[in-house]
C-alpha cells in the first residue's frame, strides 16, 4: 500500500545548519497495517509524515502509494490518498465554520469542488449518523461553529474528517499529545475503533511508549533520520516499555532522549 | 435634510456592493486587499466610457465587473504564484491600475450626464435595492456551495483545506477576483448615478469598505453568512448616513470625511481588543483575590474548581 525506497531528505544542504532529517529510509506497509512510530527528538518522524503527505519532496528515493509513484505529486493532489490528523487540535478543522460544513469539506476529499450546495438533506443525515457514532454528542450541535468546541472535541472531529472517505493512508502525527490524559485516552480509543472498522492503513507517531506498544500491529523506532528497529506483529505482543528502551540503547548507543516522552 | 438622507441611503446601497467585495477579502480570505482603490475607478471608467460610446448600460456594468475581476485575479496571481506579500501585491496592482484607468478614461474626468444610464429608465429606488438584494442572496448561496466552502476555509484554515485536496492558490485568486469584480461593479453604478467618472474616485475606497464591514458587524453581528452579508449592507448605509450628517456640521469640510472614516476604522479595531484585555485583567484580578482569600487546606483529590 505504501512503499518508501531509500528515501532521504536534507534541510539547508551544504550550510552550517545542514540537517539530515531522513537517510535511506525503507518502509513497506501492507494494506491494513497499523504502524506506530517512536523515536528521539529530531529522529525524522515528522519529516517522514511530511514526505508521505507531500509537504516535502524527497531528495533521493521513491515513494509509492497503492503501487503508484507519487514523488512529483503535489500535496493537495496527494490528499486524495492521504488523510492526516495533526498534533494541534486547531489544525484539522476550520473554526469559523460549522461542524456540518467542516464535514462537507472533508467528504469531498480530493474531488472537484463545484457550485452544488455543500450540505443537503442526504449529506446531513450521513454526517449525523457518523457523528453519533463518535459518541460525544456532536450530532446535536451540527450548526455550531467548530471554534466553540473543546480541544478534545475538535480532535475527535478532525479524526472523523480525516477518515471520512476511507483514505488509502492515514497519518496521525502525535494527535493526542496536546490533550489532557482523559481526552487523549478518548481520542486513542476512537482512533483504534475507526482504524479497525475501516481497515485503514495507518502510520501513527506517538510520544507515549505504552500507547505505541498497545496500538497497531507493527512498531518502528527511529533515530537520527534512520529507521533502527522494526517490530512485526508476532513479536510486538511481547514488547514492554523497559524492553523497548533497552533495545533502543543497544542499537543506537545512547539513551532515548525525548523531553516529551511518556513512558505510560 | 431629508433629501440628503435619502441620497445617503441610495449611495449607501450602491457602495454596499463594494463593501461586500471588501468583506470577501478582508473577512473571508483574511487578506487586506488594496487593489480596491484602483479597481473601483476601473469599474467607473469602463462603465462610463462604454456608455459614452453608446453601449448598453447593462453591458457596461457587466464589463466593469469583468474588468475588476481581472484586476483582482492579477493581485491574486502576484500573491500566490509570485509569492509577493499580500499588502504589497495590492499596492502594486493599485498603482498599475492608475495608469490603466487613465488610458481607459482618456482624461481625468469623463461625463455621461447627457447619456442614458440604467437609472434613466428605472427608478433607482427599485433598481438599486433589487440589485443589491439579488447580489447579496447570490453571494450567500455561493458561499454555501462546495467551492464557496473551500473559499471560506482558505481564509479560516488553509492548511486544513489543502489537506483535503483544495488548491488554496486557486481559491485565493478566485476570492480576490470576485471581490474586485464587486468593487468595480459598485464603481460603475456610482458613476452612472452621479453622471461622471473621475480618476480619483477610488482613493480611500478600501477604508470606506472596511468601515462599512466593521460598522455593520458592530450593529448586527456576523453569526452566519446570511447575517454577515446583511450587516455589511447595513454598515454601508449607516456609514453614508453618518457622513451626510457630519457634513451638516458647520465646522467640518468635505475633505474631512477621510479622517473621520479612518478614525471610525481605527476605533473599531482598537476598542474590541482593548476591551477584551481589560476584561481579562479584571477577571484575573478577581480570581486571584478569591484564591488568596480561600482557606488553603489541601484539596482532597481531583476537581480543582468544584
Amino acid at each position: 500500500m505504501l512503499r518508501l525506497q531509500h528515501v532521504s531528505k536534507l534541510f539547508n544542504p551544504g550550510t552550517a545548519d545542514e540537517k539530515i532529517a531522513l537517510v535511506g529510509a525503507n518502509l513497506d506497509m501492507k494494506a491494513g497495517d497499523f504502524v506506530t512510530v517512536i523515536g528521539s527528538n529530531g529522529a525524522g518522524k515528522s519529516t517522514l509524515m511530511n514526505l508521505i503527505s507531500g509537504v516535502y519532496r524527497p531528495d533521493t528515493g521513491d515513494i509509492h502509494i497503492d503501487g503508484q509513484p507519487v514523488n512529483t505529486v503535489s500535496e493537495h493532489r496527494r490528499s486524495r490518498w492521504v488523510g492526516r490528523v495533526f498534533q494541534d487540535p486547531m489544525a484539522g478543522t476550520a473554526p469559523r465554520m460549522t461542524i456540518e460544513e467542516n464535514l462537507a469539506m472533508a467528504s469531498l476529499r480530493g474531488q472537484h469542488r463545484g457550485l452544488m450546495f455543500a450540505v443537503n438533506r442526504k449529506k446531513r443525515q450521513l454526517f449525523q449518523s457518523e457523528l453519533e457514532h463518535l459518541g460525544i454528542g456532536l450530532e446535536h450541535r451540527m450548526n455550531a461553529k467548530v471554534g466553540l468546541l473543546s480541544g478534545g472535541e475538535r480532535q475527535a472531529l478532525s479524526l472523523l474528517m480525516a477518515t471520512f472517505t476511507n483514505p488509502q493512508i492515514l497519518l496521525l502525527d502525535e494527535h493526542t499529545a496536546a490533550l489532557d490524559p482523559s481526552r487523549a485516552e478518548l481520542i486513542t480509543r476512537l482512533t483504534e475503533r475507526i482504524v479497525r472498522e475501516k481497515k485503514l492503513t495507518t502510520l501513527m507517531v506517538t510520544h507515549n511508549m505504552e500507547q505505541a506498544i498497545r496500538l497497531g500491529n507493527r512498531l518502528i523506532m527511529m533515530d537520527k533520520g534512520k529507521i533502527i528497529l522494526d517490530v512485526k506483529e508476532n513479536r510486538k505482543q511481547d514488547l514492554s516499555v523497559a524492553g523497548l528502551l533497552g533495545e533502543f540503547e543497544r542499537i543506537s548507543g545512547h539513551t532515548l532522549a525525548d523531553d516529551r516522552m511518556v513512558l505510560g | 435634510m431629508i433629501d440628503s438622507l435619502f441620497g445617503a441611503v441610495q449611495s449607501g446601497l450602491i457602495y454596499a456592493l463594494m463593501a461586500l467585495g471588501v468583506y470577501i477579502t478582508f473577512r473571508i480570505l483574511d487578506f487586506p486587499d488594496l487593489t480596491a482603490d484602483g479597481s473601483f475607478t476601473t469599474g467607473g471608467a469602463i462603465g462610463t466610457v462604454m456608455i459614452a460610446h453608446g453601449y448598453s448600460p447593462w453591458l457596461s456594468i457587466i464589463a466593469a465587473f469583468a474588468g475588476g475581476a481581472l484586476a483582482g485575479a492579477c493581485t491574486g496571481l502576484l500573491h500566490t504564484k509570485g509569492k509577493i506579500n499580500g499588502l504589497l501585491s495590492g499596492i502594486l496592482m493599485m498603482i498599475a491600475l492608475y495608469s490603466i484607468n487613465m488610458r481607459i478614461l482618456g482624461s481625468p474626468n469623463v461625463s455621461i450626464l447627457d447619456q442614458d444610464t440604467l437609472f434613466t429608465f428605472m427608478s433607482p429606488w427599485i433598481l438599486i435595492p433589487v440589485m443589491v438584494l439579488f447580489i447579496k442572496l447570490a453571494m450567500d448561496a455561493f458561499l454555501h456551495t462546495d467551492l464557496g466552502l473551500a473559499l471560506r476555509a482558505t481564509g479560516d484554515n488553509a492548511k486544513m483545506i489543502r489537506s483535503f485536496g483544495a488548491n488554496t492558490d486557486t481559491t485565493t485568486i478566485l476570492g480576490i477576483a470576485l471581490s474586485n469584480g464587486l468593487v468595480a461593479l459598485s464603481g460603475a453604478l456610482i458613476s452612472q448615478q452621479t453622471g461622471f467618472a473621475d480618476i480619483t474616485s477610488g482613493i480611500g475606497i478600501i477604508v470606506i469598505g472596511l468601515a462599512s464591514v466593521i460598522i455593520g458587524e458592530a450593529i448586527l453581528g456576523a453569526r452566519t453568512v446570511f447575517w454577515a452579508t446583511l450587516s455589511v449592507i447595513v454598515g454601508s448605509v449607516v456609514y453614508r448616513i453618518v457622513v451626510a450628517l457630519a457634513l451638516r456640521v458647520e465646522f467640518l469640510e468635505v475633505s474631512d470625511i477621510k479622517i473621520i472614516t479612518a478614525a471610525i476604522v481605527i476605533l473599531a479595531l482598537v476598542i474590541p481588543s482593548a476591551r477584551r484585555a481589560t476584561r481579562q485583567k479584571r477577571l484575573a484580578q478577581r480570581r486571584s483575590r478569591e484564591l488568596s482569600v480561600a482557606p488553603s487546606k489541601p484539596s482532597v483529590g481531583g476537581t480543582a474548581d468544584a
